[in-house]
C-alpha cells in the first residue's frame, strides 16, 4: 500500500479520509514497513467497510491486515442497530470464534526437556488433528442443542475441564442469544463428529517456553514468569461454523439487495441487524462461537489427560481463551456517549483495558490477556488490552502474523521433512500427518509476527506482556 | 507469481495465488466441463487426484440464481459430502441445465496414510469468482478457496 494514499497522524497511525460513499473514516495501525507491505484490498475492502450502513466511529485495520473477504482480515467495525446498522457474515469470517488459549503447565523448560519426544508423540496420538480426524465425542441432537447453546460450559459439565476454567473464557464460555434453531441440519451434521478435534491450516497445539517477560507485574497476575512451560492450543468452531459462514454469506448476499444496501463487492455480503436474516445469523454465529469454545475445552481436556499420565505434577491452569472472529454485542464509548455496538472483529482480538467488568478479579485492574499466535517454529506473543484500547480501536488488538506467501509458493520452497528436521534442529519438535501441510506452514511463509506485535503495542492497542517460544507443535 | 498449470489443452484446471489461501480455476469446452475441472482443482487442493480412487459415488444438485452462485454451490456442496461423508473425490461428471446442476462425484473414504490429505478446505467463497466465456469460446469457472 502507497503511504502516500493516507493521512499519517502518528508513527504508528494512518487514516484514510472519508471520499466516495464511505460514512467514516478508516484508521490503520501499523509501521512504515508494514503499510508498504501491506496489500492494496486492504484498502479497497476497509474503505468499502467504512461505507456500510450504520457503521459507527471509524473502521480499523490492525497491524496484521491482510485481504480478506468482503472485510480485511485483521478488521474491526462497529455498527448500531439503531441506526440501521447491519451484521456481515464475511466481517466474522467461515471460522467463527477462531480463537487462542493458554494454559499454564507450573512446569519449567527442564521438567519438560526429558521427556519432549514422549509428550510431542502422546499429544498427538490424543488429540485429533488434520484432515479426516474425528474426536471421541459423538452429538446426538438433545447434546448438539445443549453445547451450542452453553458452550464451555456444557464442556465441563460433561467432564471436560474445569468449572475455574470458565472464569478465563471470554463471556464465561457461553455466549448468550445462542439460537440452534437458527443452525441448518447440515452445519449440525458437518460438526457431528469433529468436537474435540483441532483441523488443519494454521491450526496447532504447542508446548511453548515463557522465553520473555516486559512487564513483570501483569505476567505475575497472569501466572507466568521466565522459563515457565505453557500449552496454547488454535483452533475454531470446525465444520459447523464454516457450514454456517457458508450458507449464510449465500443468503446475506440476496437479503442485502431486498433491504436496498448495494454492496460494492458480493463478498461483502450483509442484512441490517434488526432484520429476520440479520438476527437468524446472530443466533447461529453465536451457537457456532459455542461450539468453538466447547472445542478448545475438549481439547485442554485431552492435554491435560496427557500430561497427567506423563507428566503429574503438571496443573495446566487456563490463563485466558481469545477468539478472533466475532461479532459481539457490547458497550462502548462514542464521542463521550454509552452505546451499545455490533463489534465484528475479523482475525482481531478484543483487549479490554484495565477495569473492565468482564475481566476476572485477578487481573481485572491489568487489562485483558491478548494472546498472538505465531506461526509454527516462530514465537507467539501474550499482550494485555490498555486503558485507551478502547478509544483507538473499540478495545482490539492484532491476531497473529498472517500469511507472506501462497500455499504454493511455499510448496515450492520447502518441502515438509526439512522443515520438521529445520525445527528439530532448533530444539522444536513438530508432529502432523501432512508433510505438504507442514511445507504449506513453513515459517518463512509467514510475517515476523514480532513486527506486527511490536506495532500494536507501539500504537497504544495493548501492551507486550511475554514473549512464548515454541517447544513443540501439533500440527494438522 | 505462477500459477500451477496441468495442462494447456482445451480443458484443463489450475491453482491460482491468493495470499491467505488459494484460488482453483477450471477451463473447458462447456460449462459443464469447467465444472468439472474446478472440482479436480479442489481436491487438488487437499491431496494429490491420482491417489484418490473412484469406488463410490455421491449424487449432487444445485440451483442458483446465476451461473457464479452454481460454482460456488457446486463447490461448497463437495466441500460438505466430503466433510460429512469422510471421503475424498476423483472423478466429476457434470450436468448444467439453465442454473440448475446435476452431478455425479466418484470417490472413496478418506485413508489419511495413503492419501496424504495437506489441508481442509472450508468454504467456497465469492471472491475472483468468475464464470464466463471467453473470446475464443473456452470457459471459465474460478474462486478462491478459503482453507
Amino acid at each position: 500500500m502507497e503511504t502516500s494514499r493516507l493521512t499519517r497522524l502518528s508513527e504508528f497511525t494512518w487514516r484514510i479520509e472519508p471520499h466516495d460513499a464511505m460514512r467514516v473514516p478508516v484508521v490503520i495501525y501499523a509501521d512504515v514497513e508494514l503499510i508498504r507491505s501491506m496489500d492494496d484490498k486492504v484498502y479497497e475492502q476497509a474503505k468499502n467497510v467504512a461505507a456500510l450502513p450504520g457503521i459507527v466511529g471509524s473502521c480499523y485495520a490492525m497491524p496484521d491486515a491482510h485481504w480478506g473477504y468482503g472485510f480485511p482480515i485483521g478488521g474491526v467495525a462497529a455498527f448500531d442497530a439503531e441506526e440501521g446498522g447491519i451484521v456481515s457474515a464475511g466481517g466474522v469470517g467461515f471460522d467463527i470464534s477462531c480463537g487462542v488459549r493458554t494454559l499454564c503447565t507450573g512446569l519449567r523448560r527442564e521438567d519438560i526437556e526429558p521427556h519432549k519426544e514422549q509428550l510431542a508423540d502422546a499429544l498427538y496420538r490424543r488429540v485429533p488433528v488434520g484432515v479426516g480426524s474425528t474426536g471421541n465425542v459423538h452429538l446426538d441432537d438433545a447434546g448438539m442443542k445443549a453445547m451450542l447453546v452453553r458452550g464451555a460450559e456444557w464442556a465441563v459439565e460433561q467432564g471436560f475441564g474445569r468449572r475455574e476454567d470458565l472464569e478465563r473464557i471470554e463471556e464465561h464460555g457461553r455466549v448468550p442469544g445462542a439460537l440452534p434453531t437458527e443452525v441448518s441440519t447440515q452445519a449440525k451434521k458437518r460438526q457431528r463428529h469433529e468436537m474435540g478435534t483441532l483441523g488443519s491450516g494454521n491450526h496447532y497445539l504447542e508446548v511453548q517456553e515463557v522465553a520473555r517477560i516486559h512487564d513483570t507485574r501483569t505476567a505475575t497476575a497472569f501466572g507466568i514468569e521466565v522459563g515457565d512451560v505453557v500449552v496454547s492450543i488454535h483452533c475454531g468452531s470446525r465444520g459447523l461454523g464454516h457450514q454456517i459462514g457458508t450458507e449464510f454469506l449465500r443468503r446475506m448476499g440476496q437479503a442485502a439487495s431486498e433491504y436496498g444496501i448495494k454492496l460494492p463487492d458480493r463478498e461483502l455480503a450483509c442484512a441490517p441487524i434488526n432484520s429476520t436474516v440479520g438476527q437468524s445469523y446472530l443466533g447461529a454465529m453465536r451457537a457456532a462461537i459455542n461450539c468453538a469454545l466447547a472445542n478448545r475445552q475438549i481439547i485442554t481436556h485431552l492435554a491435560r489427560e496427557v500430561f497427567a499420565e506423563l507428566l503429574p505434577a503438571a496443573k495446566l491452569d487456563l490463563i485466558y481463551d481469545v477468539s478472533h472472529n466475532t461479532c459481539k454485542l457490547e458497550d462502548h464509548i462514542v464521542d463521550g456517549q454509552r452505546r451499545r455496538l455490533y463489534v465484528h472483529r475479523k482475525g482481531a482480538t478484543r483487549a479490554f483495558g484495565p477495569g473492565h467488568p468482564e475481566l476476572p478479579e485477578e487481573f481485572r485492574d491489568l487489562g485483558q490477556p491478548v494472546l498472538i499466535g505465531g506461526s509454527m517454529g516462530t514465537a507467539s506473543h501474550i499482550l494485555a488490552g490498555n486503558v485507551e484500547s478502547e478509544r483507538l480501536s473499540f478495545a482490539s488488538a492484532c491476531h497473529g502474523a498472517g500469511r507472506s506467501m501462497s500455499r504454493r509458493q511455499a510448496t515450492k520452497l520447502w518441502r515438509g521433512r526439512q522443515v520438521v528436521d529445520e525445527l528439530a534442529e532448533r530444539g522444536i519438535i513438530v508432529r502432523s500427518p501432512s508433510p505438504r501441510g507442514v511445507a504449506e506452514e513453513a515459517p518463512g511463509a509467514y510475517k515476523d509476527v514480532n513486527a506486527v506485535v511490536e506495532a500494536a503495542s507501539r500504537a497504544g492497542l495493548a501492551r507486550k506482556v511475554a514473549e512464548l517460544r515454541p517447544m513443540l507443535c501439533i500440527k494438522g | 507469481m505462477v500459477a500451477v498449470t496441468k495442462s494447456r489443452s482445451a480443458f484443463g484446471w489450475e491453482h491460482f495465488p491468493h495470499v491467505a489461501d488459494i484460488g482453483v480455476r477450471g477451463w473447458g469446452k462447456t460449462i459443464d466441463e469447467a465444472f468439472e475441472q474446478a472440482a479436480i482443482a479442489l481436491t487438488e487442493v487437499i491431496c494429490d487426484l491420482a491417489k484418490v480412487q473412484p469406488v463410490q459415488q455421491v449424487h449432487i444438485h444445485c440451483e442458483a440464481p446465476d451461473h457464479e452462485i452454481l460454482l460456488v454451490d457446486w463447490l461448497n456442496s463437495l466441500i460438505y459430502e466430503m466433510a460429512t461423508r469422510r471421503v475424498l473425490f476423483s472423478r466429476f461428471e457434470v450436468g448444467i441445465t439453465g442454473c440448475t446442476l446435476k452431478a455425479v462425484a466418484w470417490g472413496e473414504v478418506i485413508d489419511r496414510k495413503r492419501h496424504q490429505p495437506a489441508v481442509e478446505t472450508k468454504g467456497a467463497t465469492y471472491t475472483a469468482l468468475r464464470v464466463a466465456k471467453d473470446a475464443n469460446g473456452t470457459w471459465v469457472a474460478q474462486c478462491i478457496v478459503d482453507v
